[in-house]
Parts: C-alpha cells; sequence; structure tokens
C-alpha cells in the first residue's frame, strides 16, 4: 500500500489490528516515505534522531510501567499507567518514524525488542530505576519539565511528522509535568520524612541532568537545518520551571555536576558512569539498562517472530 | 468538523471504483461511518467526538480519514475496525481507514450532540475554550484548575473538586461534587 505522506505512512496501521506488544501481529513494513524528508535534511541523521526521542520515550515508559502494582495508591498507578501509555504513544510514532527515515525499514518492534544496549539512544535519566515514590517523582519532574520544553520546540520542526507527534505531546506531557510538580510539593512541603524522600529523589537525578543539555552532532546539523531542537536552548526554561516547582517545594536543586560519561567531570562509581567522553545518545549507559532491556525484550529474545 | 488536514489531498488520487457498483453517496458513507461508537465511550460516536476528519467516496471505494485522540490511544484500532466493517456491510466495496495527526484532535472538537449525550451518561464534559497553545513555553498550573468550575453531571452543581488528574482511560480525570457527594469522571481539555 503506497501512502501520500510520510505522516500517513507511519500512522497507517494497515489493519493489521493489533500492535501493542511482541507478537500479536505488528509486521506490517512500512512504505514510501523518503521523498517526504525535507530538502536538505539527511536522512540518517533524522533517523538517528528519531531514535533519541523514541528511545527516551519508551525507555521511561517502560521504568513507570514498573510501577504498576506497586503504587502507593488505586489514584497514582493510574496516573503512572496513563503516562506510560502516552509515551508509549510517543515512542512508536518516533520509531516507526526512524526506520522510515534512515531507509532501513525497520519497525517499530525492530527497534524496541531487536537491539542490543549499546544501540539505544536514550538519555540516561529516562533509564535510571527509582529507590521509592519520591525518587520516581523527582525523575518524573526532571525528565517531564525537559522533554515538555524540547516538544513545545519541536512543534515548529521543518519535518512535518516531528512537528506533528510534538503537538500532541506537548498536550500530553503538559499533564505529566503538572502530575510531577504537585507531587513534588505535596512531598516536599509535608513531612520530615516526604521531604528527605524528595530531597534525596532530586540528589539521584541531578548528576543525569546535563547530560539533557548536551549537544550531539546530529542534534547540531538537524538545528541547523531547522529540524530538531537545540539542547543547550532548553537549559533557561528548564531552570525557570523547576527553580519554581522546587520554590513552592521547600526545596532546592544541587546543580551535580555531568557524570563523566559526558567527559566533563571525573568521578563517579564505574556502575553509573560508562565511558568517558560518551553519554546515552552515543549508547552508553548504566547498569541498570541491561536489567530494563532484558525484562523488555524478554519474550521477543525467547521467542523471535512469535504470534499469537 | 474541523479541515482535512494532511490526508485530504489524497482523495483525488483514488482510482475509480471498480465496475457496476452503485454509485453511493458520500452521505451515506459519512453517515455510517460517523455512527461506530467509541470503545471507551460508549456512549459516544465517532462522529459525536470529532475525531472523524473527512470521507471521500469514489465509486463503491471510500476513504476515511480518522485523528486519534491520544498518542496512545489504543481505541483507534477497534474504531478502525468497526468502520471498516460497517462500510462494507453498507455495501461500500473497497474501505480505507486511514490516520491524520495533524493538526491533533482536541476536545474542543467534541460536538454539542456529544456533550449533551456524556453529561447524560454521567460524565462531565469538557469546558470548551480552553484549548490554548501558545507558541513559547507552556506554564505550569501548580493549584488551581484552569477555566470555570467543572459542573456535576448528576445535580449540577458547581462545587465540585478534582480528585484525580488522571482516570480510567486516557481522556479522563476524576471529580467529586461538593454538594451531592458523588464521585464522577470528566473528560479532559487538550
Amino acid at each position: 500500500m503506497g501512502f501520500d505522506t510520510a505522516y500517513e505512512a507511519i500512522s497507517e496501521e494497515a489493519d493489521t489490528g493489533h500492535r501493542w506488544a511482541f507478537g500479536t501481529g505488528c509486521t506490517d513494513p512500512l512504505a514510501g516515505v523518503d521523498t517526504t524528508v525535507p530538502d536538505g535534511v539527511d536522512c540518517a541523521d533524522l533517523g538517528a534522531y528519531c531514535l533519541m526521542l523514541g528511545d527516551d520515550a519508551l525507555i521511561m515508559s517502560h521504568r513507570l510501567q514498573q510501577w504498576l502494582a506497586s503504587a502507593p495508591e488505586l489514584e497514582e498507578e493510574t496516573a503512572l499507567a496513563n503516562i506510560a501509555l502516552d509515551l508509549l504513544g510517543q515512542a512508536r510514532l518516533l520509531l516507526s518514524r526512524a526506520g522510515t527515515a534512515d531507509g532501513s525499514g525497520r519497525s517499530e518492534d525492530d527497534y524496541a525488542y531487536g537491539r542490543g544496549e549499546r544501540e539505544f539512544r536514550n538519555v540516561r535519566l529516562a533509564e535510571m530505576a527509582d529507590a521509592d515514590f519520591g525518587g520516581l517523582i523527582a525523575r518524573l519532574l526532571v525528565f517531564s519539565t525537559w522533554r515538555l520544553a524540547l516538544l513545545s520546540r519541536l512543534r515548529a520542526s521543518r519535518d512535518p511528522v516531528l512537528a506533528a507527534v510534538a503537538a500532541q505531546g506537548v498536550r500530553e506531557v503538559t499533564y505529566h509535568r503538572d502530575y510531577a510538580a504537585r507531587w513534588a510539593i505535596r512531598l516536599g512541603d509535608g513531612t520530615d520524612h516526604s521531604r528527605e524522600r524528595m530531597r534525596a529523589g532530586l540528589a539521584a537525578a541531578a548528576p543525569y541532568a546535563a547530560e539533557l543539555f548536551e549537544r550531539t552532532h546530529v542534534e547540531r546539523r538537524l538545528a541547523a537545518a531547522g529540524v530538531a531542537v537545540d539542547p543547550p536552548g532548553l537549559r533557561s526554561e528548564f531552570d525557570e520551571v523547576l527553580g519554581t516547582v522546587l520554590g513552592e517545594a521547600g526545596l532546592e536543586w544541587a546543580d551535580a555536576p555531568g557524570l563523566p560519561g559526558l567527559g566533563r567531570a571525573p568521578g563517579g562509581t564505574s556502575a553509573q558512569a560508562g565511558s568517558i567522553g560518551q553519554a546515552g545518545r552515543d549508547g552508553i549507559h548504566t547498569e541498570s539498562m541491561g536489567y530494563l532491556l532484558a525484562e523488555l525484550q524478554s519474550v521477543a529474545r525467547a521467542m523471535p517472530g512469535a504470534t499469537w | 468538523m474541523s479541515g482535512a488536514g494532511v490526508g485530504a489531498q489524497a482523495a483525488s488520487a483514488a482510482p475509480a471504483g471498480a465496475g457496476a457498483a452503485e454509485a453511493s453517496s458520500p452521505e451515506l458513507a459519512r453517515s455510517v461511518a460517523a455512527a461506530v461508537p467509541d470503545p471507551e465511550l460508549p456512549m459516544l460516536t465517532v462522529g459525536d467526538l470529532g475525531i472523524l476528519r473527512e470521507v471521500a467516496v469514489d465509486g463503491d471505494r471510500v476513504t476515511v480519514w480518522l485523528t486519534p485522540t491520544y498518542s496512545g490511544c489504543p481505541a483507534v484500532h477497534e474504531i478502525r475496525r468497526q468502520v471498516s466493517a460497517r462500510l462494507e456491510l453498507a455495501g461500500f466495496g473497497e474501505v480505507e481507514v486511514r490516520t491524520v495527526l495533524s493538526p491533533p484532535w482536541s476536545s474542543d472538537w467534541i460536538t454539542p450532540e456529544g456533550r449533551r449525550k456524556l453529561a447524560g451518561a454521567g460524565v462531565a464534559p469538557p469546558r470548551s475554550g480552553l484549548d490554548s497553545q501558545p507558541a513559547g513555553p507552556v506554564p505550569l498550573t501548580l493549584r488551581e484548575e484552569r477555566g470555570p468550575a467543572v459542573d456535576c453531571p448528576l445535580c449540577g452543581s458547581a462545587q465540585t473538586v478534582r480528585t484525580a488528574a488522571f482516570g480510567a482511560t486516557a481522556c479522563k480525570d476524576l471529580y467529586r461534587c461538593r454538594d451531592c457527594g458523588e464521585p464522577f469522571e470528566h473528560v479532559k481539555e487538550i
């Protein structure tokens, strides 16, 4: 089946019906898209960029899904499931777009279930395991504040697919950020115990924040072409929003130096660090990423090509 | 109904319908597609929700463009299947259901009839006109909810309070009425 635009091709289900888990019929290749990559945009770069943003959403979504049946209250469980579902939806579109943009024709499932750890391009903040609910709220606040700043700018992308995904994503992540911000205030402005949990969560997330504003070569080239968002430009909005929330919460953002994976500050343990000069966007991840992928990919690895 | 979006230009490219099939009216195709219920909000049809963007008929071939409400909305699959099945049952030979995501769906697109049906089923409809999408940074909402009060769909009171920002489906949150004491769902404004 041919498609008239890139956007249709990635959103077209072609009547395969159920594409919500490995093995349930997601075998439809995407077709006919390269023509719509905007002039002057490198297709491989565009594919790589879609993987970065798609992997952020996929991995963060998986971490949120791990809270199901573990959240403190039913309402919070529902909230975390909804946020995970929104992010999974964004990931599906972005990973599908990656396969059409880079010419590989790989599907969302190929990317999610068929890649090794070094091939994932998510920022390491997304893969962090949460020590407790306070840790989750701190990480979700940092992640959604950064992602909302990114998506709100990406709405102006010259790539119509990215612009459309961003336009929908902004509405969704607005809710995610408000949710995390309100909980941060409630916990920070709560008991000594809840404040300490929030403080510890922020301290755990802080070393992973510098990476959010690092610019890869792909992002530099695509930002110059009007397709991608330039990460360093997100810093001021991020600082302002976080400052407002944490001010209300009676908490402080401890601006930790970046982990040595970025080649900036020495120190950090080997479990955290990755190798010098590289980070999540380069496929260098923390120890927890391997465990996450082992769970995410276990069925697909055990029974390749299985359907039911 | 809102603009046709990405897919609209495609309609003219469709080949002529095959052979002897009676030319079916675009009105029929549209009414059949619009009558498909939403699996998660069964009191509403696709038409009520405003997700039916365009219907094009060429001979016995029909093409339908739908917009999902949320990026991860799982109901879209079932809606697509139902639209195809019902149009084929109505005599259309070849049915194609396409998805349009730009511009994204807004709760403002729910029709007045759809809002009445929601309220009648005990679900507070979304408030209109809160769908502002500023080009710049998105403001935080830390305490007060945006816009006017959500009226209780059971007793009509405006003395309501949101109890959870996320509900049983992506499109709803949870409220409670201070006057009649009943909890109720509300379709979120996006």
